[in-house]
């Protein structure tokens, strides 16, 4: 029986991809087809000789430092605003705060980057502070959740012996239960700057600074090769932030 | 008792991080250009105000709701194909990439020869490439190649989740128990074969996990391509913002709450059924 | 009278009655052993007296005030005045040996120094001495999980040594070490209660221990006290019926452990 039904799981799933082609009016044939794969290819020639003088490189490397600030300090505000919204959303402060910060982030974390990127741009302005606002905003929910689950989880009985000694309900959590919450807290922080650092790249195309914003005004101007440079400078940076995060986590994240 | 030995050891490498984090944080501040005060400051807050207050009520006449229900299709439409597409690459791949049909690496214990090592490479190479993307680079160079509309995000998510699934396939593969491949290598199966009946019923329930999640963020990830143009509910949130349609924005936003509600109680159902 | 029961009777929250209408008078200085077979309460009726537990019924009086009759910040700044060494050491695993043991000061301190401290260890020496008495002063910085359960028991009690308080209540403090060990440290625990006049109250499950250190044995069973008698009166006939048809070992809980995920990309 159990076979049945995933079978029939299966093959709706089938359909469904299939539906989705047909809807899409996308016809794969004609898609690599002989004329249009021309037409790519050429496109694609002509990102195959990027710009590499040092003007350009010297504006990629403020681009890339607004892109990395952007990242890092957004991360951190989020850090530090999801575990102050995390501790009434764990039930630490009763139940109508609990309901209420869970909404908060909640509303947080389901609005995208870059939803939140066009409405600071309104509010702050074409740059980088945009950016780093929306980053810290979305980011935000996604961490008070994370937080809230893995502070839910830890054992209560370090922070409880400390209240009994006579602790204030600081001392408590900071002696009894941060430690126990930091390697994955840590974690989840270096997780989510990996997935930051592609974004800032990427607000940019809506105005908030960094290499987005270059790579989308050299692509509306037409200048391939110095886009294919922005790109390559994008890729660098996303591939050092994962080998630095991954270092990090080893040294740092152990239970 | 020495007085050396009250000193606390972690006070040096302590300092240092300290400064370390200070020594960064300014010139990360200016870099960024990070004034939180623009959330607070009032004219700002009566411009981002008064566009937020168009929000409500949310538009909800009968042409724009049609609008609404053909975008919301397309996007999940667009997830589906790209997530299909990107499997038909990534599969291949992540045999390819995976140490687990290493030939050599059956009889030297989970590590492959050197010339097993070199031929990986290439393709851990092409895969972790693709996926370092962010997929809306990729999303706005196929809009310029091949137009505006649906077709630039399918291809998008194609590509970039190829890398992301095969990678983590790859990985997958590796991280159960090598010895019943291991076992069928040596006794002189094919590679495939070893794969299908050493590891592969081991790993299908992490697999699919897996795959479905990824079906979830394909969905978002097409919402926010559909920002440069790649069609589905994003195009139609950038081009109803341009125009400071605030009450069109919020009908846009509540659906695709919902699309992401409905994703996840989609995939936690898969995930439980096919597990 | 420093420890005052009377008629205390305690429910726990799984409908388990720990404490039967108990009555127990404890004075200043005095050092007090409970024995008593597993389940007896003894673990309960340490908790109710360090203001842990909140009894069902009856009156309990500690340092002369009635503990749940004050306002939570008067009962904090009471609380501070006693000291409980837990019988699984309530320690952090990735916390070094001395925050752990310089977290016996919190109640005393302001919230300044206690941020203070976790950043940059304020009293080193004063650390190493409590650490020094229990001969673990070589492991002052290293992390509580690299230590065996004897040693992590030993740093428990060195915390509440540095927080120097007037009643002294141990959970079993020397279960898991080796009967030498174990002697030595109860020495310890009452040659400290002798010299700052502490009164000492300690549950322990090793009889001969307690019949060699502590000069008063009150024996709990099934949450009542069967006898309280000075040392030299305790005999055979007694810790028989005390301990009828029980064993008298019991093993020690195992401690969960800690687990990270880490999210896959």
């Amino acid at each position: 029986m159990k076979r049945l039904v995933n079978l029939l799981l299966v093959l709706c799933i089938g359909v469904a991809v299939l539906a989705s082609f047909r809807y899409l009016g996308i016809d794969l044939g004609e898609l690599g087809g002989s004329g249009n794969l021309k037409q790519m290819a050429a496109y694609v020639q002509r990102f195959l000789s990027p710009d590499l003088s040092i003007g350009h490189l010297q504006a990629i490397a403020r681009g890339a430092l607004e892109t990395i600030a952007m990242s890092a300090l957004g991360t951190l505000l989020a850090t530090v605003f999801g575990l102050l919204l995390a501790l009434p959303a764990a039930g630490r402060f009763g139940w109508p705060l609990q309901g209420l910060s869970r909404l908060v982030l909640n509303a947080l974390r389901a609005i995208p980057e870059l939803v939140w990127a066009v409405l600071m741009v309104l509010a702050a302005g074409l740059g980088p502070n945009a950016g780093t606002l929306a980053l810290a905003l979305h980011t935000t929910g996604v961490l008070g959740r994370l937080f809230a689950e893995a502070l839910e989880n830890t054992p209560p009985e370090p922070a409880e012996a400390i209240r009994l000694q006579g602790g204030s309900a600081i001392g408590a959590f900071c002696y009894g239960t941060l430690p126990n919450l930091f390697p994955q807290l840590l974690a989840y922080v270096l997780y989510r700057w990996e997935n930051n650092i592609r974004m800032a790249s990427v607000l940019g195309f809506v105005g908030a600074g960094g290499l987005g914003q270059m790579l989308y005004l050299s692509l509306s101007l037409f200048q391939e090769a110095q886009a294919s440079s922005v790109i390559l400078a994008m890729l660098v940076l996303v591939l050092a932030v994962d080998t630095l995060s991954s270092w990090s986590r080893q040294r740092w994240v152990k239970a | 008792m020495l007085s050396r030995d009250t000193r606390d050891p972690a006070t040096r490498p302590r300092l240092l991080l300290g400064l370390l984090a200070l020594a960064l944080l300014w010139p990360g501040i200016r870099f960024s250009e990070l004034d939180l005060s623009v959330l607070l400051a009032s004219d700002s807050q009566s411009e981002m105000g008064r566009f937020v207050a168009t929000f409500w009520p949310p538009t909800h006449g009968a042409e724009f709701l049609q609008l609404l229900w053909q975008a919301t299709l397309q996007t999940l439409a667009i997830a589906t194909a790209g997530m299909a597409l990107a499997l038909l690459l990534a599969i291949p791949a992540s045999l390819l990439a995976s140490r687990a049909l290493s030939l050599s690496a059956a009889s030297r214990a989970g590590r492959p020869s050197q010339w097993g090592q070199l031929l990986r490479w290439p393709v851990r190479g092409v895969l972790i490439f693709l996926r370092s993307v962010p997929e809306i680079v990729w999303a706005l160079l196929f809009v310029r190649a091949v137009g505006l509309g649906p077709t630039a995000g399918v291809l998008a998510i194609a590509i970039t989740y190829s890398g992301m699934l095969g990678k983590v396939y790859a990985e997958i593969f590796e991280s159960v128990d090598q010895r019943p491949a291991h076992a069928l290598l040596q006794a002189g199966s094919g590679r495939l074969a070893a794969f299908c009946y050493g590891i592969l019923p081991n790993v299908a329930a992490e697999l699919l996990s897996y795959t479905v999640y990824r079906w979830e963020c394909a969905i978002r990830a097409s919402v926010v391509m559909g920002f440069v143009g790649a069609g589905g509910l994003g195009q139609q949130i950038d081009l109803s913002m341009r125009m400071f349609a605030g009450g069109e924005v919020a009908s846009l936003l509540l659906t695709f709450l919902v699309l992401v509600l409905f994703a996840d109680q989609l995939s936690r159902l898969l995930r439980w059924r096919l597990a | 009278m420093t420890l005052h029961l009377t008629r205390v009777s305690l429910t726990h929250a799984n409908g388990l009655q720990a404490l039967r209408s108990l009555d127990l008078h404890i004075d200043a200085g005095e050092q007090v052993a409970i024995i008593g077979p597993s389940g007896a309460g003894k673990s309960s009726l340490l908790n109710v007296l360090a203001t842990g537990l909140r009894p069902g019924n009856g009156e309990l009086q500690v340092l002369g005030e009635h503990p749940w009759q004050l306002s939570a910040r008067q009962r904090q700044r009471l609380r501070a005045r006693i000291g409980l060494v837990h019988q699984a050491p309530p320690l952090p695993p990735r916390q070094r040996v001395i925050t752990a043991v310089l977290a016996g000061k919190i109640g005393q301190w302001g919230i300044g120094k206690s941020l203070l401290n976790l950043v940059h260890p304020l009293d080193v020496p004063g650390a190493r001495a409590a650490l020094a008495r229990l001969d673990l002063h070589d492991k002052l910085f290293a992390q509580c999980q690299q230590l065996s359960g004897g040693q992590l028991q030993r740093v428990g009690i060195a915390r509440v040594l540095y927080q120097a308080p007037e009643v002294l209540l141990a959970d079993e403090p020397v279960s898991a070490m080796d009967p030498v060990l174990a002697g030595h440290t109860l020495k310890v625990l009452c040659e400290h209660a002798r010299e700052h006049a502490v009164t000492l109250v300690a549950s322990l499950h090793a009889v001969d221990l307690a019949l060699a250190h502590f000069s008063r044995i009150i024996g709990l069973r099934d949450g009542q006290i069967l006898f309280d008698l000075p040392a030299s009166a305790v005999d055979r006939e007694q810790l028989d019926a005390l301990y009828a048809n029980e064993q008298l070992q019991p093993s020690p809980a195992p401690v969960p452990t800690l687990s990270v995920q880490i999210p896959r990309c």
